[in-house]
């Protein structure tokens, strides 16, 4: 097991008040390390959605902690978390929310973009980011004339482009047949992951739970098991 | 300042084709209605106070009751030596303004406005552009100024002739002016004493007194003096601004033309700000992610306000470009149109489209503040 790359603590998050109050998550611990991936697993409304929010960053949670590389994020002022999870952390989202109307490689551009890194190098890092998935040839185009599975890989090399320590991938496959979805979490496996990246991924599909090295399965906001998955090696 | 924001938001802005003409078309509508309705406006004023501007006296006397520079109300002659003999006056000459039916060569009638200079000073002289001024004490003699009614009279020369009253009128000269009359007549300019005896008159015969003052300074107490006899001194702007508040406030012609350049306003601010709003919706989800990626609120906002400044900039433009070549074309072929372009109605249209970019902005920047980057996640 590598170095701690998440630390959260005592998580808990409610939405509303009175009897319309949801306790989403309830006093949820989580680690993730470095050099894996950790998949978060549960049925829909279980509040794997919410602890991943809560994790990188962008859902604060209404107590506990989350101590990321040693730096305790829920004491960040909006500026100064929004900066962190822009080094820090990359997002694949699960609709991919690429702008149509850019081309591929200033999609993938935008994170470094916002480093406020000039245009034309963010340009060339993008397009050699879009090699490494495999999209060189299509960095010109706009995301709309590519096949779902490539969109999900545009996705991927936005959210690396900026050399970030953590990925969170939600729900990478749900939107792809079985085929593409294993090929792509594979290539995150193979290509994306390395000793000093953590990947957390939240899904429901189990075709792809053989590319995890941990899996925890969340029901009713708690975290129910901690089970380690099978790992294949390709 | 992070510059690359800018070029995503003008990419985002300029490559959505149908959103942004829709954008550019309709603030280019507005502007140009605006700047349309308030330079026909400006056109009409400045018309309205044509001969003022064009006598170019420093001060005017007349009867308090005027209200536009046509409809002047006669002095009796005791004003004149009056004023003359106040402190402060450097030399007062009478006026005379009036209207009259000219018989032309093919027999028809022509209406005219008739201006009648002191004999002694010619003061307020048009600038001659053929002709000799001396010429005006010839017999009959009258000039004729070449604006855009000078074809109704038949685009005289000099030598032409006219009947005016029974009276024969000689045309010794051709004018300049700086500003044609309102109402779509032509003007000629002759001597005072010669305007009395062909126009019939009332009692009283000057329709103005024109004073120069001896110094700047002694303006206004010229102006208390002339008011302690009964009548009204004003100087060439508070004239000008007189007529304006006449026709502004007492025509109805200001209250209509607000009226028309409120609903292109409106028009405006309908087509941007929905267009707007729309482009914003249509990316807010786009907004959420880069949030969640670590975009701040203020550089969203920023990307948001640069997008509504640009449209708007641009369709000012626009705007101005087409409204200029309409009032040129209109004008090659109707020379009657009033409008004018001036700095206050490009500066009023510029308030106008700011005020638009603001208002259509405003809402996309309050959706994408609210946007929460959790909700992106939720789907």
């Amino acid at each position: 097991m590598g170095k701690a790359a998440i630390r959260a603590t005592g998580l808990n998050k409610w939405f509303g008040e009175g009897e319309a109050r949801t306790h989403a998550v309830k006093d949820v611990n989580f680690e993730a390390f470095f050099g894996e991936i950790v998949y978060v697993v549960g049925p829909s409304g279980s509040g794997k959605t919410t602890m991943l929010s809560m994790i990188s960053g962008i859902l604060r949670p209404n107590s506990g902690t989350v101590d990321i590389e040693g730096t305790n994020i829920w004491s960040l002022d909006n500026d100064a978390l929004a900066e962190f999870r822009l080094h820090k952390i990359g997002f694949v989202f699960q609709d991919y929310h690429l702008f149509p109307r850019l081309t591929t490689a200033e999609n993938v551009a935008i994170p470094l973009i916002l480093q406020a890194r000039g245009w034309g190098e963010a340009l060339q890092e993008a397009r050699q980011d879009l090699d490494v998935v495999g999209l060189k040839d299509r960095a010109d185009l706009p995301p709309v004339k590519l096949s779902g599975g490539e969109q999900q890989r545009v996705a991927i090399a936005r959210a690396i482009v900026g050399r970030p320590d953590i990925l969170i991938l939600d729900e990478p496959t749900a939107s792809l047949d079985g085929d593409t979805g294993r090929m792509i979490i594979s290539f995150v496996r193979k290509n994306i992951l390395s000793d000093r990246r953590c990947i957390v991924v939240v899904t429901h599909d189990s075709r792809i739970f053989e590319y995890a090295d941990r899996i925890l399965k969340m029901e009713d906001g708690h975290v129910m098991a901690a089970e380690k998955g099978d790992l294949h090696e390709e | 300042m992070n510059w690359g924001i800018f070029a995503i938001a003008y990419k985002l802005l300029v490559n959505d084709q149908a959103k942004f003409n829709a954008l550019l078309v309709g603030i280019t509508f507005a502007v140009f209605l605006m700047i349309a309705m308030t330079s026909l406006f400006a056109g009409i004023l400045s018309r309205a106070s044509a001969t003022v501007l064009n006598i170019g006296a420093s001060v005017w006397v007349m009867d308090p009751s005027v209200q536009t520079v046509a409809n002047s109300i006669p002095l009796p002659n005791y004003v004149l030596d009056e004023v003359r003999s106040m402190p402060g006056v450097k030399y007062a000459v009478p006026l005379y303004s009036g209207a009259a039916l000219l018989k032309l060569h093919d027999g028809t009638y022509q209406a005219a406005s008739i201006l009648g200079l002191d004999d002694t000073s010619l003061f307020g002289r048009p600038q001659l552009i053929s002709g000799d001024l001396e010429d005006i004490f010839a017999e009959n003699a009258f000039i004729a100024v070449k604006d855009s009614e000078f074809a109704k009279l038949e685009n005289p020369t000099i030598g032409t002739t006219f009947e005016l009253n029974d009276h024969r009128g000689k045309i010794v000269g051709i004018a300049k002016v700086s500003s044609s009359g309102l109402f779509g007549i032509p003007t000629l300019y002759t001597t005072y004493n010669r305007a009395l005896q062909y126009i019939p008159n009332s009692r009283f015969t000057i329709s103005y007194l024109l004073v120069e003052p001896k110094s700047p300074a002694d303006v206004q107490r010229i102006e208390r003096d002339v008011r302690a006899t009964g009548y009204l001194a004003l100087t060439k702007d508070e004239f000008t601004d007189k007529i304006t508040d006449f026709y502004m406030y007492h025509t109805g012609l200001g209250v209509n033309l607000l009226m028309m350049t409120v609903i292109s306003f409106m028009i405006g601010l309908s087509i941007s700000g929905q267009t707007f709003y729309s482009f914003v919706i249509e990316n807010i989800e786009k907004f959420g992610a880069l949030k969640a990626i670590g975009a701040k609120s203020h550089e969203l906002v920023a990307m948001i306000l640069f997008q509504a400044s640009l449209v708007a900039l641009l369709g000012f433009g626009a705007g101005i470009g087409l409204c200029s070549v309409t009032i040129w074309l209109a004008r090659a072929y109707m020379p009657d149109y009033a409008a004018m372009v001036t700095f206050l109605n490009i500066g009023l249209a510029f308030v106008m489209v700011v005020i638009i970019a603001a208002i259509s902005s405003y809402f996309g920047v309050r959706k994408v503040l609210l946007i929460e980057p959790f909700d992106i996640f939720r789907g």
